[in-house]
């Protein structure tokens, strides 16, 4: 996520470049070399116990005609976007003010914090018990809010579902991106802006929407990446189901891979999935004019 | 001091980068050597089935480490993360010595890897392992004429479990005929319990289902044939004609309507049946145990149990059983410590394990069970299900540890959409034959 050009602001007391090696040999270790073999797989028919065999072009023919495949990336875009579109004004409008000086602010941003805290497992175990359809709290309190206790038997339900548990563990990081953010902006700006007149409302969609552009890119681009990778709480909390309403991307490679065992075929979705997370990302980072850094700070 | 090492450019970076370097070895290296290593006599990794049975491997296994100078290891894998959890490790350094297994499908793909060590010799050469045993149940664990497990739970047919106070209160009987599951779904919708407790969401629950309705309408040869690699064999009408009954049961609402979101691993269906919100359970024959662990009073005074009733029109045999003859400890070829491996699977065949299998409510698979049976803390049930089992011509294994997982994974997803309504039973039958 680190833009590299900033660097060009002057090269006085930069550390050398060998500096980065042990980044750069994690990442390899890690991302490159995992990344490659999947490639590699994606053109192997593999079961996991004997060795690969070639299989050419066989796993990626399949993979533009796999109807399954079709509906997971549908699934994934779906699950994207409501996630973004929930997570974004929420998390933007507590970081805002979570940038203030208010009253227990501090008190409630740890609070408001904990989620992140907790393990992927843990909230999605949580939440699986809480919506259990006959012993679960929503059995009781579903009612009174016109919820079908069943809601994690509903297609729509379990992405909702999905998508929600999601948002409320990723909610704060976001936040606290908005809240750095936020308090990057220069006080002249709003000084500024008080001078003119501009009241409250004026100065959020005139000064720190427009400030926290980038700071929206960024946590765009990471959220849209992280909900098209999100894996953990389907397998706890749906299984991909009901039937297939749930089965994201992830969790049709994860299923392929790990429970078909054609692990072949599931390194083809899985490097598709990287090929298409990455597009996004530039596409997103490049049409928000985030690659020019500096833009935010001019006339400053 | 520091800050001037560290500005000392390229020779502090060829240090970072060595540091790096032996780090990302002592990782690399420290995945690679997983199991085996061991102090003395060394350490053989069992993996099993984590349910509410393990207490009793986990007693024969401190039993054996008492004399044994090479220890056995027991890990306990949460059921539904078992068969992947296997598969993965023994694809890698770090795989078990002994594992649990269903026979059949089940451990075909490790045979044809040539991952396990061929039991057959040793089994006959061995009057213990040999005549311990009832003998179909051993051919059961088998493929292609050789022996790779040795028996190590209690036979496990599916049966009809239901709660009694529920079936007596509605003056209803245990049914025996399609007629009487009828009047029963009917009697306790009425009532608001649900008929059926199904965990849903895990997905080979619903496959009981499907596996007694095929055997009641087409009979055992049908899947046979499917099982012998004839996926034409899904053409099948009797195929289609078990999946139009899926849909009408849950059309009818037998199943309730939230099944889809109630599972079995955590206790979601059982619980249904032991608080009186559902009054049947289709569930393999552990279901007893289970309930046995979680509400000991119902399981003794109000779980009632029967043979899957006949359907209408059918050609099977009434008498017939689904589900799985039992499970077996396979070896691992490349256990270091392959003797001790078979003397703790030897143990298997004790009058000591068997009793202690009998103790926790199974009905183990030794020759001398049938004696044995009368100090099961149930013995009706334990006598019952004996019988069952004795009695039936066909005894079909659960079709997901009968068939290979390329196979199995498509299949309990078309049954879940097929249970969901997300598909049609013509869909469904579609989607199998085209399964390559």
């Amino acid at each position: 996520m680190r833009g590299g050009r900033k660097t060009a602001v002057g090269n006085v007391g930069r550390p050398p470049v060998s500096w980065a090696l042990p980044g750069i040999l994690f990442f390899a270790v890690f991302a490159i070399v995992p990344l490659a073999i999947a490639v590699y797989l994606s053109f192997c028919k593999w079961d996991g116990l004997n060795s690969p065999t070639s299989a050419g072009l066989d796993n990626w023919t399949r993979l533009f005609k796999d109807p399954e495949v079709r509906q997971a990336a549908w699934l994934s875009l779906l699950l994207t976007t409501i996630s973004w579109a929930f997570q974004t004004p929420v998390a933007l409008l507590l970081g805002v003010w979570a940038a203030g000086r208010q009253r227990s602010r501090a008190v409630l941003s740890a609070v408001f914090f904990v989620p992140l805290l907790l393990s992927t497992t843990a909230i999605a175990m949580l939440f699986h018990a809480l919506l259990d359809p006959n012993f679960g709290v929503i059995k009781e309190i579903g009612p009174w809010f016109g919820i079908d206790p069943n809601v994690m038997g509903s297609s729509t339900g379990a992405l909702l579902t999905v998508a929600f548990v999601g948002g409320w563990q990723f909610m704060p990081f976001h936040t606290l991106i908005y809240q750095g953010g936020t308090r990057q902006i220069p006080q002249v700006l709003y000084q500024a802006a008080e001078m003119d007149g501009a009241g409250m409302f004026r100065q959020f969609f005139h000064i720190t929407l427009p400030q926290l552009r980038n700071t929206i890119t960024t946590s765009s681009v990471l959220m849209i990446v992280g909900s098209l990778t999100y894996f953990d709480t389907v397998l706890i909390m749906t299984k991909g189901g009901p039937g297939t309403d749930t089965t994201v991307l992830p969790y049709l490679m994860y299923r392929t891979g790990f429970q078909t065992y054609d692990l072949g075929y599931a390194a083809a979705i899985a490097t598709a999935l990287v090929v298409v997370a990455t597009a996004l990302s530039l596409v997103l980072v490049r049409f928000s004019g985030f690659g020019n850094m500096r833009s935010t700070r001019e006339g400053m | 001091m520091r800050s001037g090492i560290f500005t000392q450019g390229t020779r502090a970076a060829r240090w970072t980068a060595a540091g790096a370097a032996m780090v990302m070895a002592g990782l690399l290296t420290g995945c690679g050597s997983g199991s085996g290593s061991g102090s003395d006599g060394g350490t053989i990794t069992a993996y099993v089935y984590g349910d509410d049975a393990v207490k009793v491997q986990q007693a024969a296994v401190t039993e054996f480490n008492k004399t044994s100078k090479v220890k056995v290891k027991l890990v306990s894998v949460p059921g539904t993360d078992y068969v992947n959890k296997l598969r993965s490790s023994m694809g890698s350094p770090s795989a078990p010595d002994i594992f649990f297994n269903w026979g059949g499908g089940s451990i075909k793909p490790y045979v044809d890897a040539k991952q396990l060590v061929d039991l057959t010799s040793t089994v006959n050469g061995d009057a213990e392992l040999k005549d311990g045993f009832l003998p179909s149940i051993m051919t059961a664990g088998g493929l292609d004429g050789k022996i790779y497990g040795v028996p190590m739970r209690g036979m496990q047919p599916v049966m009809l479990f239901y709660n009694k106070k529920l079936f007596t209160e509605n003056k209803l009987e245990a049914p025996k005929t399609w007629e009487d599951l009828q009047k029963a779904i009917t009697t306790f919708k009425a009532q608001g319990i649900t008929p059926f407790a199904l965990g849903g969401s895990d997905k080979w629950p619903e496959l009981m289902w499907m596996e007694y309705l095929l055997d009641r309408i087409g009979g055992p040869e049908v899947f046979k044939k499917i099982q012998n690699g004839d996926s034409s064999g899904w053409g099948d009408p009797a195929v289609l004609k078990a999946a139009q009954t899926v849909k009408d049961l849950v059309d009818q609402g037998a199943f309730g309507k939230n099944f889809n979101s109630v599972d079995y691993g955590n206790g979601g269906a059982p619980t249904l049946l032991n608080k009186g919100k559902a009054a049947m359970h289709l569930m393999g024959s552990w279901e007893y145990s289970t309930q046995l662990g979680k509400a000991p009073e119902f399981a003794k005074k109000d779980l009632g149990w029967t043979a899957f009733p006949t359907v209408a029109g059918g050609v099977g045999d009434a008498a017939d059983v689904v589900g799985n003859p039992t499970n077996y400890w396979s070896i691992n070829a490349r256990t270091k410590h392959k003797d001790a491996a078979i003397a703790f699977l030897k143990t298997m065949a004790s009058q000591k394990y068997a009793k202690a299998l009998v103790d926790n409510g199974d009905i183990p698979t030794t020759s001398n069970a049938a004696s044995m049976l009368s100090t099961s803390p149930n013995p009706q049930f334990a006598n019952d299900q004996y019988s069952l089992v004795q009695k039936a011509p066909s005894f079909t294994l659960s079709w997901d540890q009968a068939l290979e997982s390329q196979y199995a994974t498509p299949l309990l997803t078309e049954l879940s959409k097929l249970f969901a309504g997300k598909s049609s039973p013509e869909q469904f039958v579609a989607a199998m034959k085209a399964v390559k």
